[in-house]
């Protein structure tokens, strides 16, 4: 094949320890470090190994969102990837948007092989990948802990809940990768230098003439509780006592 | 049951990183970001688990040597000969992500990269630069500097080696002391004086009267090789010359692109030993209520975190000096004094609030508190740094 499309979203890295804006509109981004999801980091080096492979040509990564998201994208760029897209929006986008403004860029830029994260571990939506292939009217295949093409089939290794459920699917496509897939390489220096000069392409949404979904609002946002400090109990006698009196049994 | 205060889960105000109050990082350029984040994950997963292991049975973990130069870290501010070409912020933030794992690695680097691969660059021939540089980059030789002597390390203009003329090529005796990578290095970079003044030459491994003992049993920077070198009439070619400079101004120049390494890299170590205090003090329960909350932790802390503070945003303008071509070596001093203290002391403090824990190599301070004890020391003790500052301010020199 000769293109392969990548999403990568920019998120809070998923060292910090998130925190609900004082609004209660959301979490707090300012000053925290933000890295590219993980799931699409691992979707980009799958990307990358099938290039390696000889059994694609290009590997264009693309992201949805603020003019920060430029920084994803040339790490994206230093990990391997020929050229980015931004397609910059300074508000979060919900899932079928994103869809369909993948579906824009599919239909742009023909891409054999659309790879995306299982799910984005801000929202934990896990939509988009299924919606594009939706709107696409291509195969799909969730949860890849194991791709392998040959020609235009890919049979791909889903991680379902009873087990490994392996299907076969025709190309183009949508693949979305799970943890397992594979390990994402490190930067090297000399590829952040390089990365410089790879050509990266901002374009407004709103120039995309794509229909924003607004399927929902979001209403609040709400930290996890507290926990509250435990309670020592003498027994067995004590602790069934101790949860009676809480009324959990 | 007592009631302890608990944390809010929202404020007004964003909560600061504690390892980074002034949001240092803000003030990164996207490459200077990545570089951090490539290093710094590399730390997480390749160096933090096998380092304590490395400290504790007192040697160097080879294996990372490849992976380092497979990552671009080794002579990563040389333009072309297989070298990054990355700038002077992004080198300082290799070592402090490297000094956060241990700064027996971040000797390793700094070693190979400002103390023989510069030295290299700077002051080689054209065939010293296109036989050593690009090998060295890949770790496939290491190199190692001979400047300090058993008798003293301060005073190196009072430098016992000596090479001689023999016809064309040169033949050097003397011994050198407390030199990382000492017995592993395929080239080390020896400083001699010769008639003309100090000159550096390039000893190759296994050249006759050439040996190389490694210093064992030390208490310090266990995860790292430290040797004597032995110069028995060891005869080298005039090829083996770095022909760039004469004079002690040569290996000084080295030490100052050393200490600028270390001055961003002992803020690592800080900030591992100021982390690991942080987590202590929340879980550790003590007189009923966790460690954190009494008045004397908070202010310790407080203290380890100005400190570390003071200390990024000293490297960080150390950094644009030496990107701009403007950095005088006395800022350097500066630097290195300052954050080695301020890193040691940490360090020290972090060791005590551990209480019983601090002495075990579960936890990080004392690994670090122990490996600083020879940063100090090494590029320049405190006093010398002072002393350099004295003289800038006095015009005086009272070494």
């Amino acid at each position: 094949m000769e293109k392969i499309l990548v999403g990568l979203k920019r998120v809070v890295d998923y060292n910090v320890r998130v925190r609900v804006r004082s609004d209660g509109n959301g979490i707090e981004t300012d000053g925290v470090k933000m890295s590219i999801n993980p799931f699409d980091e691992i979707a980009l080096e799958e990307a990358l190994r099938i290039k390696e492979r000889g059994e694609a040509s290009e590997v264009i990564v693309v992201s949805i969102g603020p003019s920060e998201a430029q920084q994803q994208l040339r790490t994206g760029l230093a990990m391997g990837a020929d050229r980015a897209i931004l397609i910059e929006s300074a508000e979060p986008v919900d899932p079928l948007s994103g869809a369909r403004v993948f579906l824009e860029l599919v239909n742009r830029e023909q891409p054999g092989l659309v790879l995306l994260g299982k799910q984005a571990i801000d929202n934990d939506n896990n939509q988009a990948g299924q919606m594009l292939a939706a709107i696409w009217g291509c195969p799909q295949a969730t949860f890849a802990s194991k791709i392998d093409i040959q020609g235009s089939t890919a049979t791909v290794t889903r991680e379902v809940d009873i087990g490994l459920e392996t299907i076969e699917i025709e190309l183009p496509a949508v693949i979305t990768t799970d943890l397992r897939l594979n390990e994402p390489r490190y930067v090297k220096l000399p590829d952040i230098m390089k990365a410089k000069k790879k050509p990266l392409d901002i374009t407004p949404i709103a120039d995309l003439g794509v229909e924003m979904a607004s399927a929902y609002t979001n209403v609040a946002f709400d930290p996890p509780e507290q926990r509250t400090k435990g309670v020592m109990v003498q027994d067995v006698a004590g602790l069934v006592d101790a949860l009676k009196d809480k009324g959990l049994i | 049951m007592s009631t302890s205060p608990q944390k809010p889960a929202t404020s007004n105000k964003q909560a600061l990183n504690p390892l980074d109050l002034y949001d240092v990082r803000s003030e990164l350029s996207d490459e200077e970001r990545m570089v951090q984040d490539t290093v710094a994950r590399f730390v997480d997963d390749k160096v933090l688990p096998v380092i304590r292991d490395a400290f504790e049975k007192h040697y160097f973990p080879k294996d990372l040597i490849a992976q380092v130069a497979e990552l671009g870290l080794l002579g990563s501010s040389i333009e072309g000969y297989d070298c990054a070409g990355m700038n002077a912020i992004c080198y300082g933030l290799i070592c402090q992500e490297l000094e956060r794992g241990d700064s027996g690695l971040r000797s390793f680097v700094s070693v190979q990269s400002s103390l023989v691969m510069y030295p290299i660059h700077a002051y080689g021939s054209e065939e010293q630069k296109t036989r050593w540089l690009p090998a060295m980059a890949k770790g496939e030789a290491i190199g190692c500097f001979g400047l300090t002597e058993p008798h003293g390390g301060s005073d190196p203009s009072n430098m016992k080696t000596r090479a001689k003329r023999d016809g064309s090529d040169w033949v050097l005796n003397g011994a050198k002391m407390w030199i990382t990578n000492g017995s592993v290095a395929d080239a080390s970079i020896v400083w001699a004086t010769t008639d003309d003044g100090v000159r550096g030459f390039i000893i190759e491994k296994g050249t006759p009267g050439f040996t190389a003992q490694e210093i064992e049993n030390k208490f310090s920077l266990r995860a790292s090789v430290t040797a004597a070198l032995f110069l028995d009439n060891v005869r080298v070619p005039d090829e083996n010359v770095l022909p760039g400079v004469i004079g002690l101004k040569g290996p000084l120049s080295c030490l100052t692109q050393a200490r600028y390494g270390i001055a961003w890299g002992v803020i690592g170590a800080a900030q591992a030993c100021l982390s690991e205090v942080l987590n202590y003090a929340d879980d550790r329960i003590l007189f009923d209520r966790p460690l954190s909350h009494n008045q004397a932790v908070q202010i310790r802390v407080a203290d380890m975190a100005r400190r570390i503070t003071t200390a990024q945003v000293l490297a960080l303008q150390l950094g644009r000096l030496k990107d701009a071509g403007k950095l005088s070596p006395t800022q350097v001093s500066v630097a290195k004094w300052n954050n080695c203290r301020a890193a040691l002391d940490i360090a020290r403090d972090a060791r005590d609030l551990l209480g019983g824990a601090g002495i075990s190599a579960e936890y990080v301070p004392i690994r670090h508190m122990l490996n600083l004890e020879s940063v100090i020391t090494y590029e320049g003790t405190e006093t010398i740094h002072q002393l350099v500052v004295g003289k800038e301010l006095t015009g005086v020199n009272a070494f």
